[in-house]
C-alpha cells in the first residue's frame, strides 16, 4: 500500500525562532520587496504585515511571510479590527486575528484607534471617534476582549484625523492615556500621523508628544503624507503613506527618540509603492537616528513624560 | 449633554451612510477645528472609502478592467461599490457579487462574456488563498489494482474549481491578463476551465466538452467508472485517458478513496 506524506504544519512546539522587535528600523511588507529582503546583504530589523493580508487559509501570501519569518522578527499589525466599533467587536474577525497570530507568533500585536466596520458594511478607511467617556469605555472594553482573545497585550496606534467631533469632551492625548491606564494595552505611535493631526487641527506637535505618555510606546511608526486644502484653502494634510517621510516628522522622530530612548520603528509606505532600496533608504535613515540617540540617551530613557 | 452623546456616539450608520453617498449631508456633529467647515475634511474619509475599493476591485479583476478601459471600469465599479459595499475586512474575498452586477449593468451589455470572465477571476482569486495541500502523486494511481479503478472516489483539492461559459470566457481571460490581443479569439465558442494551484502558482487549464463533463463528476464524488461511463454516454469520442493525466497533472485532487479507505494520507 502506498502512503504519502501531506504537508501539514508541524505543531507542537513553535515552528519559529522567538524575535522580539528590536529597537531598531523595520518596513512595512510588501509582496514585491520580499525576494530582495531575504536575499539582501542589509538585514532589516523587522517587518510588519497588515494581518487581514494573512487571513486566508493557505497559498503564496502564506508561504512568502514563513520564509520571512524564519529570518527576521515579525510585527502583526491589523487594519480590520474595527475597535472603535459601536456594533463590538466581530468575534469571527477576532478569531482569524488570533489565527494569525498563533501561526506567526509575532513579536508585536497592533491595531488603530479607529472603527471602520458598522451594520452596513466594512469602510475600508480608518475612521474617527469622538473623544468623550462613552467612547472611552467602549474602546477599552473593546481592547480587553481582544487581548483576552489573544492571551497577550496589544498596542494602540493614535490615528490621523481630518474632522474634530462636538460630542469630544477631552484631548485625544488625555483619551489615548485613560485607555491605556484602563485596558492595560501599550501604545504604538504614529509621528506622521502627530504631525498630520496637528496640521489639520491647529495643535502643536510638540505640545502633542509633551501630553503623550511617552513610557507606554513600544513601537513607532513613520510614513509620507500629502498636501490638501480645507474648505477655508488653508493646508490639510493626507496620511498617503505614498512618499518619503517628511523632514518635520524626521525632527519630531529624533525628539522622541532621544526622550524615550531607542525604539523599534516603522516605515510604512503602502501606495506609490518603490522598490525595495528606496524603502530600505528609508528605514536607513531611521536607524541613523536610533544609533544616534543610542545607548547614552538610553541611561535617561523610559522615564515618566509627567 | 449626556442624552446628545448618547444619540450622536451610536449614529456610525449615519457616518457610514454619508460616507457611500456624497450627496447626504454631513453626520451631526462633525465639525472643523475652531469653528471651521468641515465638508472638505470630510471628504477625505468619502474619498478614501471609494478609491480603496475601487483600487481593491481593480486588484481583484485585472481582466475586466482590462477589457473595458481603465477609467471606465473606476466609474463602473464606484457604482457597483455604492450598492454592495464589502461585508467583511477580508478584501481579497470582495465583490462575489461582481459577476452578477456586470450582467445587469447595461453599458457592458455588448460584451456577453464579462460576467464569466469576472467570475473566473474571482475564482482565481479564491483559489489562491485556498488552503495548501499536496496534489494526488501520480503514484497513488498507479498504485491501485485495475479491477478496483472503477471505485476510486477522489478528493478535491481545496484551490479546485470548474468554470463554464457560454462565451470563450477562459481564452478571453487568459489573453487579457497576458495583454496579448484578443483579435483571434473566436468569443461565441464556449468554453470550460479547471482552476487549480498543484504547488505554489494558480493555473487555469481548457477543458475539452468531454472532460469537463468527467471533472465535474468527479468533483462531485462520483467514482472514476461512474464518471467515465456517464462521459461516454454523451461524448463517444471521450479521451479517458488523456483526462486522467490531466487530472494527476493539473493537480486538482489530494488523495483517493476505495470504499473506506483512503489512499493518500499522511503516513501515521
Amino acid at each position: 500500500m502506498t502512503q504519502f506524506a501531506l504537508s501539514t504544519p508541524t505543531t507542537g512546539g513553535s515552528r519559529f525562532p522567538s524575535k522580539p522587535l528590536p529597537p531598531r528600523a523595520g518596513a512595512g511588507l510588501k509582496t514585491g520587496h520580499i525576494d530582495a529582503i531575504l536575499s539582501d546583504d542589509y538585514r532589516i530589523g523587522f517587518l510588519e504585515v497588515h494581518a487581514e493580508n494573512y487571513m486566508g487559509d493557505g497559498g503564496p501570501a502564506h508561504r512568502a511571510l514563513s520564509a520571512i519569518r524564519a529570518e527576521f522578527p515579525l510585527s502583526v499589525h491589523g487594519v480590520g479590527l474595527s475597535i472603535g466599533s459601536e456594533t463590538g467587536i466581530d468575534p469571527d474577525h477576532l478569531d482569524r486575528l488570533a489565527r494569525v497570530v498563533e501561526r506567526y507568533e509575532p513579536g508585536m500585536v497592533s491595531e488603530h484607534l479607529a472603527w471602520s466596520s458598522h451594520d452596513a458594511g466594512y469602510f475600508n478607511d480608518l475612521l474617527p471617534l469622538p473623544y468623550n467617556q462613552a467612547t472611552l469605555d467602549r474602546v477599552a472594553g473593546h481592547i480587553g476582549q481582544v487581548q483576552d482573545s489573544l492571551k497577550r497585550p496589544i498596542l494602540l496606534e493614535n490615528p490621523s484625523t481630518y474632522v474634530a467631533f462636538e460630542q469630544s469632551t477631552m484631548s485625544e492625548t488625555d483619551f489615548i492615556r485613560d485607555i491605556a491606564r484602563k485596558s492595560g494595552c501599550g501604545l504604538l505611535l504614529d509621528i506622521n500621523n502627530v504631525f498630520v493631526s496637528a496640521t489639520n487641527h491647529g495643535w502643536k506637535p510638540l505640545q502633542y508628544l509633551r501630553d503623550f505618555p511617552l513610557e507606554l510606546v513600544e513601537e513607532i511608526h513613520l510614513a509620507g503624507h500629502a498636501e490638501d486644502t480645507d474648505d477655508e484653502g488653508d493646508l490639510l494634510l493626507i496620511d498617503a503613506h505614498d512618499r518619503p517621510v517628511a523632514d518635520p516628522v524626521w525632527k519630531l522622530y529624533e525628539i522622541v527618540i532621544s526622550q524615550a530612548g531607542p525604539l523599534p520603528t516603522l516605515i510604512e509606505w503602502d501606495n506609490d509603492v518603490p522598490e525595495w532600496p528606496v524603502l530600505r533608504h528609508e528605514a536607513m535613515l531611521a536607524e541613523a537616528i536610533l544609533d544616534r540617540m543610542g545607548p547614552a540617551s538610553m541611561l535617561g530613557s523610559r522615564h515618566a513624560a509627567e | 449633554m449626556q442624552q446628545s452623546n448618547q444619540m450622536h456616539d451610536t449614529d456610525h450608520s449615519e457616518f457610514g451612510a454619508a460616507l457611500l453617498d456624497p450627496d447626504l449631508p454631513l453626520p451631526e456633529g462633525i465639525v472643523g477645528p475652531r469653528g471651521k467647515a468641515a465638508t472638505k475634511r470630510f471628504a477625505v474619509y468619502r474619498n478614501n472609502v471609494t478609491v480603496s475599493l475601487i483600487n481593491a476591485l481593480a486588484d481583484i479583476f485585472p481582466a475586466v478592467a482590462r477589457l473595458v478601459g481603465a477609467d471606465f471600469f473606476r466609474n463602473m465599479a464606484r457604482i457597483y461599490i455604492a450598492g454592495d459595499p464589502p461585508r467583511s475586512a477580508l478584501l481579497f474575498q470582495y465583490g462575489q457579487r461582481f459577476p452578477d452586477f456586470l450582467a445587469r449593468f447595461e453599458p457592458v451589455g455588448k460584451l456577453p462574456y464579462l460576467p464569466d470572465v469576472a467570475r473566473l477571476e474571482r475564482r482565481w482569486l479564491d483559489a489562491t488563498h485556498a488552503a495548501d495541500m499536496d496534489p494526488l502523486p501520480s503514484a497513488a494511481l498507479a498504485a491501485v489494482s485495475p479491477q478496483d479503478l472503477e471505485r476510486v472516489r477522489l478528493v478535491p483539492h481545496p484551490a479546485a474549481r470548474i468554470v463554464e461559459s457560454r462565451y470563450a470566457a477562459v481564452s478571453i481571460f487568459s489573453a487579457s491578463r497576458a495583454e496579448r490581443p484578443l483579435d483571434t479569439i473566436r468569443a461565441m465558442n464556449p468554453e470550460t476551465g479547471l482552476i487549480t494551484r498543484p504547488h505554489h502558482e494558480v493555473q487555469i487549464r481548457l477543458l475539452p466538452e468531454g472532460a469537463a463533463s468527467f471533472f465535474q463528476d468527479l468533483l462531485q464524488g462520483r467514482s472514476l467508472g461512474e464518471a467515465a461511463n456517464r462521459t461516454h454516454e454523451h461524448y463517444p469520442e471521450f479521451d479517458l485517458a488523456g483526462a486522467i493525466s490531466a487530472l494527476l497533472e493539473s493537480g486538482a485532487f489530494t488523495t483517493l478513496r476505495l470504499d473506506e479507505t483512503t489512499i493518500g494520507e499522511a503516513r501515521r
